[in-house]
């Protein structure tokens, strides 16, 4: 009788061997076919942006011989920087390389070729170095962001000329200053040390990277001690009992919540009622804590609870009082899983630009910010305004940013890797 | 050591002299155990709540912790009920019973652990060296500095050797220099038996100790506060027979300067070990007595079915 039943207990098994083995395959063909999708769209997501984005690195320049004339900039004895015609004299060094150029419509579009930072370059020049005055030197000058996107293939020179925004004309210009070799491609420095601006090859994130890191340091400054101190006391010390559970939800909610809601909060609480300065660092910084302290309070306590029991009855069991017990051993061990969420909330808040378009920070904003109530942008908000922008330049520039910002994330996230190994602890 | 006799001795020694004789043998015991006996199991429960009365002698000579009539209930839940239990000096105590008898609840609130709890609530008057524990004076935190306890699982710090067995001294601040700090580390490492071989690494993690080493630094962890009384929850359920015998000598001289309170589930440990043994069932205290007596002749026939291994 036990033999039998043993036997066909066998069989049973190995009938439904097969089956078992099958169903197993087709599960783990589906997760990797699953990741495979995953990987796919992260490579075209990576591919496009970096094909985009990674020409507004660099930028083209034309070599002109810039005559610092004193009867130009100076005509009256005295040079003012504030009202000298430095575009001027780059306009001229320019003609004098196409004498032949005469009429005011040609000699208007020859101009159109050199950007009007080049003017800012040559003041800058004569202001750190006023013996210029009166000699020639020869300066490496941006060129108009149309001339860029020529060269960097961006305009189609076989497109008609009415349906390009350089005329062949223009682009006869161009070919000679690339034939006698004064046009050359360079590191845009303009990109990381300029804030923003109307004219393309002039933009730069510095401003909205130092908004950013305004916000990031209020955020960081705010929301990791409150959402420490939150979370410690409500895993450690806070009596277990209805109370408790319903702030648990109203946290969980909480971080559930839209962020364009925070930012809403931000402009009724943070400005219209305690009137601080609209489009500041400040009020983003203090709406982005409010948006990140749910998640670092969830954090904190997912990693408090993670800390074994027995160490905190080790520590009571030699008279540890309950202060001593947290902040000697469960801190230490919770530390990791802690910064960890801090980044990971702290990298959202670098991500976020809903909120910030409800307190000001989408503005126009030229200057680079130099404190936290000077108004600012930031990275998310440079972007979307970047990708308004008609003009084509704006669009390698677009990427570039994101390219910046998903670089800074990159950053965040790996020192949280480094930061846990560092910091972690068997036990 | 005044009783190393295994539990098998006892056994042979009481079975021949058996008052039941309607009973099978021990070996037998697993697979015959009908439903006829456990019935009379949970009417002699029945009568005993009745009478409600521990067996033996909860009262000894110069007690220096007396439990008086102790209740403790984890919300709805009468974990203990009505524990008289009074427990001496220089001498080894088993708690033993059945899982769930509330022998390590009991163990518990000598050191007030279950204040960290909740739902946990605890009646009754308990008296360390003639002060109540539970009096608004006493901080739990001075009582633990005089109460140490030995967990089931040891559960050394993440910390250096050395920081596992100072951190005690240092809380309390019992030490005025790192010599004197030294000192204690090396006397209690010295004192669980441990010094030897940690000597020359006391910096590495104590995690990365074997398990009888760590159960020995938890101990001597526990002893570098210099505590009057040690309970220890199952010291030795994680351990094998060769840390257990370590750690059971220790206890053994351990004994000469401590009271020991040891929940075990070996009652060849308590028998080794303690001189007095207490019988819980079901949140009460069946019956409490010499260990000689209790394995040789309890006066309960719940003692006897658990020392016998009819139950448990």
């Amino acid at each position: 009788m036990a033999a039998d039943t043993s036997t066909s207990s066998r069989t049973k098994v190995e009938a439904g061997l097969a089956r078992r083995r099958r169903r197993e395959h087709l599960f783990r063909a589906g997760g990797m076919a699953a990741t495979m999708v995953g990987v796919l769209f992260l490579i075209v997501f990576f591919w496009t942006l970096l094909a985009q984005g990674s020409s507004a690195f660099v930028q083209t320049f034309v070599d002109l011989d810039i005559e610092f004339s004193a009867d130009l900039l100076a005509p009256d004895g005295e040079l003012d920087t504030a009202y000298a015609d430095f575009d001027g004299i780059a306009r001229a060094a320019l003609r004098k390389k196409f004498p032949e150029v005469s009429g005011r419509n040609d000699r208007r579009a020859l101009n159109r070729l050199i950007s009007v930072g080049a003017g800012y370059q040559i003041r800058e020049a004569i202001e750190s170095n006023p013996d210029l005055l009166g000699r020639s030197q020869v300066m490496t000058l941006p060129v108009a962001a149309n001339v860029d996107m020529l060269m960097k293939g961006n305009i189609d020179r076989s497109l008609p000329e009415d349906q390009r925004p350089l005329s062949d004309q223009q682009v006869a210009w161009i070919d000679a200053l690339l034939a006698d070799d004064s046009i050359s491609t360079r590191f845009n420095r303009a990109l990381f040390s300029n804030g923003d601006s109307r004219e393309p090859e002039l933009a730069g994130i510095r401003g909205a990277l130092m908004g950013s890191f305004y916000m990031l340091v209020i955020t960081i400054a705010l929301s990791f001690p409150l959402g420490a101190a939150a979370a410690i006391y409500l895993e450690e010390f806070a009596p277990k009992n209805r109370w408790a559970d319903l702030i648990e939800v109203n946290i969980n909610n909480l971080a559930a919540v839209p962020s364009i809601v925070f930012g809403l909060l931000g402009l009724a609480v943070f400005i219209n009622w305690m009137a601080i300065p609209r489009s500041a660092p400040l009020v983003g910084g203090l709406v982005l804590s409010l948006l990140t302290l749910p998640v670092i309070i969830i954090a904190a306590r997912a990693a408090i609870k993670a800390v074994p029991p027995s160490i905190r009855e080790a520590a009571l069991a030699l008279g540890a009082s309950r202060m001593q017990v947290v902040f000697h051993h469960v801190l230490p061990l919770a530390m990791p899983g802690m910064l960890t969420g801090t980044i990971i909330g702290m990298s959202r808040a670098l991500g976020e630009s809903a909120p910030l378009l409800m307190i000001g920070m989408v503005a126009f904003i030229v200057d680079v910010p130099a404190s936290f109530s000077d108004p600012a942008t930031a990275l998310p908000v440079q972007i979307y305004l970047w990708a308004d922008s008609p003009e084509r330049a704006f669009a390698e520039r677009t990427s570039a940013a994101i390219i910046v910002l998903l670089g800074f994330l990159l950053i965040m996230n790996l020192s949280a890797v480094i930061m846990r190994r560092k910091v972690e602890r068997q036990w | 050591m005044q009783n190393l006799r295994p539990i098998n001795e006892y056994r042979r020694m009481r079975d021949p002299a058996g008052s039941n004789s309607t009973r099978e043998s021990p070996v037998m015991l697993s697979s015959s155990l009908d439903s006829q006996e456990e019935v009379s199991i949970e009417e002699e429960v029945e009568n005993s709540d009745a009478a409600s009365a521990t067996l033996g002698n909860v009262r000894c000579d110069n007690p220096y912790i007396v439990a008086e009539n102790i209740d403790v209930f984890y919300g709805d839940n009468h974990a203990i009920q009505d524990v008289t239990l009074e427990i001496a000096k220089n001498q080894v105590v088993a708690l033993i019973g059945p899982s769930g008898c509330g022998k390590s609840t009991f163990l518990r609130c000598l050191n007030r652990m279950n204040d960290s709890i909740d739902s946990a609530r605890v009646t009754g008057t308990i008296t360390l060296d003639g002060e109540n524990i539970h009096s608004k004076s006493l901080d739990p935190v001075a009582l633990r500095a005089r109460v140490g306890m030995v967990f089931q699982k040891p559960n050394p710090f993440p910390k250096s050797i050395y920081d596992n067995v100072a951190y005690g001294p240092r809380i309390h601040g019992l030490a005025n220099d790192r010599a004197e700090l030294d000192n204690i580390v090396h006397t209690s490492l010295e004192r669980a038996g441990l010094l030897k071989e940690v000597k020359n690494r006391l910096d590495d993690p104590g995690t990365g100790l074997s398990g009888g080493q760590q159960q020995r630094l938890c101990i001597a962890r526990t002893i570098a506060v210099d505590p009057e009384v040690i309970l220890m929850d199952e010291p030795c359920s994680a351990l094998d027979p060769i840390a257990t015998a370590k750690i059971e000598d220790l206890m053994d001289e351990l004994s000469e300067n401590y009271a020991i309170v040891i929940v075990t589930h070996s009652m060849q440990q308590a028998a080794r070990v303690s001189r007095r043994v207490a019988y819980f069932h079901l949140g009460k205290l069946i019956e409490v007595d010499e260990t000689d007596k209790i394995f040789t002749n309890p006066s309960h026939k719940l003692t006897e079915d658990y020392v016998t291994g009819r139950i448990g």
